[in-house]
């Protein structure tokens, strides 16, 4: 009798049976008949076994075909948005760096959504390896342009083939990675003849070395080929990998320097374990605020607008400082113009007893406007039983059916000495207006936030101060 | 003698683990592989071994992309007195 030995079979860096996936296929992956990411998920789970990398794993399932990789391989697993698998991973890897990560990527998902993503992680030399699947082709969605599909490819979105002057040339992410300097080792492979496969392997097997020995960002471009979208028979699409794809996409290695890095050495960030487990909860809506909390009858939904520079962002602000020195929730949403002065300004503010969903106003309770075109832009968002408080310098008199006040804002801060001002005489006119708001020492909260906003210009506090307390003596009911 | 050292190998295809697509057949180097003319239980005419020669590379292992359908035994003679 004769005895076997496996020499080569079903890897243990593969579950024994896929239970994650579904249906009554348990033994064999999703992917098409000769798909090129079968062969590389074999190599994948050969090398975590072999390199004893297994445990410290976390593979990372990006959105394309291969989004289903996490059924496969027996070590962590993460699916992520698409094109975010190397922040992800930076997060992982800053989390623990001596966690190993492979964030495995299309096409679509490293070359088109996810490329800033991708070349920023790169560039940050981030302990990572990348396994970039090129097959010039969007395989999941069903064969459309891809920024890696070769001149003259007919896909679905490119019927007259991809041209130069329409679409441009196809992206060469390797060739770009390794022109940046924190990249140890950059490799593209082919996973077509027995060759090539052997090649691929074993620049797979070095990044994932790099990676154990903390080298550094390592790509492996691996030209791979998807015979259903290219209408072709698997013999066939290794055949125009190797006549088509090469020429454009040469192989070899395009960088491999990991022998002159060092180790790369992160801090390894402390959690407090206390601290951390309270702000989960908070977020999970167990908040208890307590007595301290100052009782709002509802929630307050804040619109300050007007121009660039009149201060009404500070304005906001201090609002929401004064909430905030009150215990209620705040949150400030900032809107402007990429113009620094001169523009269209506004902020949301919004104030609650309970925890803020958005920070965006859309209907708002309470308006406050600087300028006529703000008045005309926000004017119908308001609520009917809403206030509307303006600066009646510059202002006409609004039609509306909310409770109005008027406040000669600008003017009063002129007369101050300084028309940036104006917006603290908004504050005082707004601490006015609002009834059924009861703040213990109501005036010392906003003259607290005054403080707090101005803590880095010590000499404006008292104007302000001075321009709140006329703003608070001026305001005008105005019967419309 | 070389005839006596050479080893020998036996490849298994499990029919239901395999997709057809027909890598490992123009993969193997000494054309030992074919697809037959039956169906497995998805319907998809599958890869088998013709039973002899082969020289145990595994080129046909790493072309396939289906985890288990391929596995290359090496078969080790139990010869008394001989390693």
């Amino acid at each position: 009798m004769s005895k076997e030995e496996i020499k080569f079979g079903r890897s243990k860096g593969f579950f024994e049976t896929f239970e994650r996936r579904p249906g009554p296929i348990k033994k064999n992956m999703h992917y098409c008949p000769g798909c090129g990411h079968g062969i590389l998920h074999k190599l994948v789970a050969e090398a975590l076994v072999d390199l004893e990398m297994q445990d410290k794993m976390i593979f990372i399932s990006p959105v394309g075909c291969s989004v289903f990789a996490y059924y496969y391989f027996d070590c962590g697993g993460i699916s992520v948005p698409h094109g975010r698998a190397p922040a992800v991973a930076t997060g992982l890897l800053r989390a623990n760096p001596d966690s190993y990560v492979i964030s495995y990527q299309g096409d679509g998902d490293l070359g088109a959504i996810g490329l800033n993503n991708f070349l920023q992680a790169a560039n940050r030399g981030e302990n990572l390896t990348v396994c970039f699947v090129n097959n010039a082709i969007y395989g999941m969605t069903s064969g459309q342009m891809a920024p890696t599909t070769l001149i003259g490819h007919k896909t679905a979105t490119s019927p007259y083939g991809r041209t130069v002057t329409n679409e441009g040339f196809p992206l060469k992410v390797a060739e770009m990675v390794a022109a940046l300097e924190s990249p140890v080792y950059v490799e593209r492979v082919a996973l077509t003849s027995t060759k090539n496969i052997r090649s691929a392997r074993r620049a797979l097997r070095k990044g994932l070395t790099n990676m154990k020995e903390k080298k550094g960002f390592s790509l492996i471009e691996f030209l791979s080929g998807c015979p259903i979208n290219l209408k072709k028979s698997a013999e066939a699409t290794d055949e125009w990998i190797e006549e088509e794809m090469i020429p454009y996409f040469p192989l070899g290695c395009l960088k491999d320097i990991a022998d002159e890095r060092d180790k790369i050495i992160r801090p390894i960030p402390i959690f407090d374990k206390e601290k951390v487990t309270k702000a989960l909860l908070e977020s999970a809506g167990n908040i208890k605020f307590g007595d301290k909390q100052t009782k709002l009858r509802k929630d307050l939904r804040i619109k300050c607008a007007g121009f660039g520079g009149q201060g009404v962002l500070s304005l906001g602000m201090m609002i929401a400082a004064m909430g905030q020195s009150r215990n209620i929730n705040v949150s400030w949403l900032p809107s402007y113009g990429p113009e620094m002065r001169g523009g269209t300004a506004n902020c949301s503010v919004v104030m609650s007893n309970d925890i803020i969903g958005t920070p965006i106003v859309i209907e708002t309770n309470i308006l406050i406007t600087m300028n006529q075109p703000s008045m005309d832009k926000f004017l119908p968002d308001l609520a009917t039983k809403g206030i509307l408080l303006y600066d009646s310098t510059s202002i006409k008199p609004p039609k509306t059916k909310s409770r109005v006040y008027a406040v000669e804002a600008t003017r009063i801060a002129l007369d101050i000495g300084n028309i940036k001002c104006a917006n603290s005489v908004i504050m005082g006119a707004f601490a006015a207006c609002l009834k059924g708001f009861e703040l213990e020492n109501y005036e010392g909260a906003f003259e607290e936030a005054i403080k707090t906003t101005f803590r880095k210009k010590p000499q404006l506090i008292d104007m302000n101060i001075l321009a709140f307390r006329k703003g608070k003596d001026s305001v005008k009911t105005v019967n419309v | 003698m070389s005839e006596k050292k050479k080893k020998k190998f036996r490849i298994n295809i499990t029919p239901d683990e395999c997709k057809g697509c027909g890598r490992c057949i123009y993969s193997c180097p000494v054309k030992v592989l074919s697809l037959t003319n039956k169906v497995n239980s998805m319907g998809i005419v599958y890869a088998q071994y013709n039973g002899a020669d082969c020289i145990g590379c595994g080129s046909c292992f790493y072309a396939c992309p289906e985890p288990g359908a391929i596995t290359i035994y090496e078969i080790k003679p139990d010869e008394k007195g001989k390693e």
